[in-house]
């Protein structure tokens, strides 16, 4: 009995090859985000990093040899640090214990409200504020004496901890809303399972909440502190520039417009970019160790 | 595992309530649970079997009555301090632990000595038939180990109580069987005392020593699975159990517990569940298994075929009298769609209610 051959079906279109891949017309959309990212990122970016290389006078690595042999100039990334890092912490750690109480809130909006307002003031707005407010002659310092806390004004501006609490006031709420959606994205009834399991509120905690948050408190932390290290304008107006606040940004100011040496300028904002992304990095990299799926307790 | 061994005879619920603001969740259910039973908490959505189950955990404070374990109150007590164990309806193991890790958590908050814990976790792995995969982490699972693992989660701190809330509503149907012989079978090798929330009488009737029928937050009645199949006490137990026909008349007769209600032009025959007098109005209730087609008599009904199901060694039937009510039957053999046939109600195994 002759056996006709099965019909052979390998002939597939170019468009279907190409949807199998996941290419599609829809595709073509991303077009022009990636012109843009060329255009406003890419672009500068490798235009800076060239022009960090040619420097005014000097072989192609003088800027980065005069940045690290000048503690002026060096010692900005450790300032810079020293404001960036205590913030983010100090904003994770506060946003934390609020966030587990707001879940359980049912005016949610109106207290995310609240907090949000910081972000949409301004930085600038917020420094000029807390002059008035944490000044010697401000609210601040004169409650405390009036209370007879305190002899003399504290000295809260025109040094670090002015510039420290304008971060975290404007930081916080960023850090903050963050933190809300990860607590609230962890199943309440993974708490209740542990509850009915024996374990008390530190435990729930240490033992189920904390490992499923840690992935979120990275990314938290990086972006907070992304954020913190850039400070510039808080940095002028409420620290100390030429001091104990001279953060980096400040020297890549006064290099490009004080002294018009846009290459200087340029590898200041490469190291910059450099030290965050080392730290960007080895806090990603930490996160890795972590369970990082999904923090649901079953089908739901 | 010893679970027998907890030291306690019985679980009382004393006129437990549970308001909403105005609204009553819960309203004074009284169960006194022996120790070792079965009990399931069965009723529609919305008629508060969860909230009582999470009232008992302690998840849900109550607003009125109190629970108590022998002479011990423990309304008062957190649901750390209860030492139930709970097994949730979506499982809610923990993602970031591995199945060990899982099973050992209530005996590690318990600071079980390591090797003591991990021989215990190994027997409930064993118990719920999961060796080898104690490593794995729940995603890793299909829902039905998933829910074994949250069982063998529940048990292995040998609680006085095992909480259980629609633990098989998530699973597929093949799965919701072998489950409900699996939940039966531990039930069986440990003896724990258990209560069960479903919705799903089925379950309900094969896994319990006795049934609550919760309904508006009230308890229904509390019987042994045959007691409320065969004998429920509400109307609405008995729609709850699977009389679905429903036919609504006047007592013509009283014998005893043998009632007579005319409905229509038919004159049906039932035992009474109310009690019932002449010229009362009445619900004959009856099972679609025992209604079945018959001669035209004045024992029958007359109704239209509108659907026939294949159910394998039989078929069920739905038709409509001339009245607009439908009954469903059970039919030897496939009926035309569309025809009048006679319906008629086993008188033995029919009920009569006061409507």
């Amino acid at each position: 009995m002759a056996v006709s051959a099965p019909p052979v079906y390998n002939r597939l279109s170019l468009r279907q090859r190409l949807a199998l891949r996941g290419i599609d017309g829809v595709t073509i959309l991303v077009l022009p985000a990636v012109l843009f990212l060329l255009a406003v990122f890419v672009y500068p970016f490798i235009y800076g990093l060239v022009l960090s290389f040619t420097p005014k006078e000097g072989g192609i690595f003088a800027n980065y040899q005069k940045f690290f042999s000048d503690p002026f100039l060096y010692d900005t990334i450790l300032t810079t640090l020293w404001l960036a890092v205590p913030v983010t912490v100090i904003s994770i750690a506060l946003a934390l214990p609020i966030a587990f109480r707001v879940r359980l809130m049912t005016r949610q909006r109106l207290l995310t409200t609240i907090l949000v307002l910081p972000v949409t003031l301004g930085t600038v707005l917020v420094a000029e504020g807390l002059l008035n407010y944490l000044g010697p002659q401000g609210w601040f310092s004169r409650t405390l004496m009036l209370l007879g806390m305190i002899d003399r004004p504290l000295k809260l501006t025109n040094n670090y901890w002015g510039v420290f609490s304008s971060l975290i006031i404007t930081g916080f709420p960023f850090t903050f809303l963050l933190t809300l959606s990860y607590v609230t994205g962890i199943d309440p009834a993974l708490e209740q399972a542990a509850a009915t399991h024996g374990a008390k509120s530190w435990q729930r905690f240490r033992f189920v909440l904390l490992p499923l948050l840690i992935p979120g408190l990275a990314i938290a932390f990086c972006l907070s502190f992304v954020q913190a290290f850039a400070v510039f304008p808080s940095a002028v107006l409420l620290g100390a520039p030429a001091g104990p606040t001279r953060v980096i940004s400040i020297a890549a100011y006064q290099a490009a417009f004080e002294q018009y040496d846009y290459s200087m300028a340029s590898a200041i904002a490469m190291i910059m970019a450099t030290v965050q992304l080392t730290i960007v990095v080895a806090i990603l990299a930490i996160r890795n160790l972590f369970y990082r799926g999904s923090t649901a307790g079953g089908k739901g | 595992m010893l679970l027998a061994s907890s030291p306690f005879q019985e679980i009382r619920l004393d006129r437990m309530s549970r308001a909403f603001g105005s609204h009553n969740a819960l309203k004074d259910v009284s169960l006194s649970i022996r120790k070792g039973e079965f009990i399931a908490l069965l009723g529609p959505s919305g008629c508060g079997k969860s909230t009582a189950l999470n009232c008992i955990a302690g998840l849900l404070a109550t607003t009125g009555g109190g629970i108590f374990i022998d002479d011990k109150r423990i309304d008062t007590l957190k649901p750390e301090d209860r030492g139930f164990g709970m097994v949730f309806q979506n499982y809610a193991l923990f993602p970031h632990m591995t199945v060990r890790q899982n099973i050992g958590f209530g005996l590690k908050m318990r600071n079980v000595a390591k090797a003591e814990a991990d021989k215990r976790v190994e027997e409930a792995l064993n118990l719920v038939r999961l060796q080898g995969q104690g490593h794995k982490l729940p995603g890793q699972l299909s829902g039905g180990q998933q829910q074994r693992v949250a069982i063998a989660r529940a048990i292995v701190i040998e609680p006085p109580l095992v909480l259980m809330d629609e633990p098989l509503s998530n699973l597929d149907a093949k799965l919701r069987l072998e489950m409900r012989a699996e939940i039966r079978r531990i039930h069986n090798q440990l003896g724990a005392t258990t209560i069960y929330v479903t919705h799903d009488q089925d379950e309900a009737l094969s896994l319990a020593d006795r049934i609550v029928v919760l309904r508006d937050g009230e308890i229904r009645q509390v019987g042994a699975p045959s007691d409320l199949y065969e004998r429920p006490d509400h109307l609405d137990v008995a729609e709850f159990m699977g009389y679905r026909n429903r036919l609504t008349g006047k007592v013509v007769s009283v014998d005893g517990a043998r009632v007579s209600v005319s409905v229509g032009k038919a004159t049906l025959s039932g035992t009474a569940r109310d009690s019932l007098k002449i010229g009362d109005a009445a619900v004959v209730a009856a099972r679609a298994d025992d209604v079945e087609a018959g001669q035209r008599s004045e024992h029958t009904v007359e109704a239209v075929v509108e659907t026939i199901e294949y159910r394998g060694r039989e078929f069920v039937g739905t038709a409509r009298t001339a009245e607009g009510l439908e009954l469903v039957f059970h039919a030897p053999q496939t009926a035309a769609l569309g025809s009048s046939i006679w319906l008629a109600i086993d008188p033995a195994r029919a009920l009569a209610f006061a409507a």
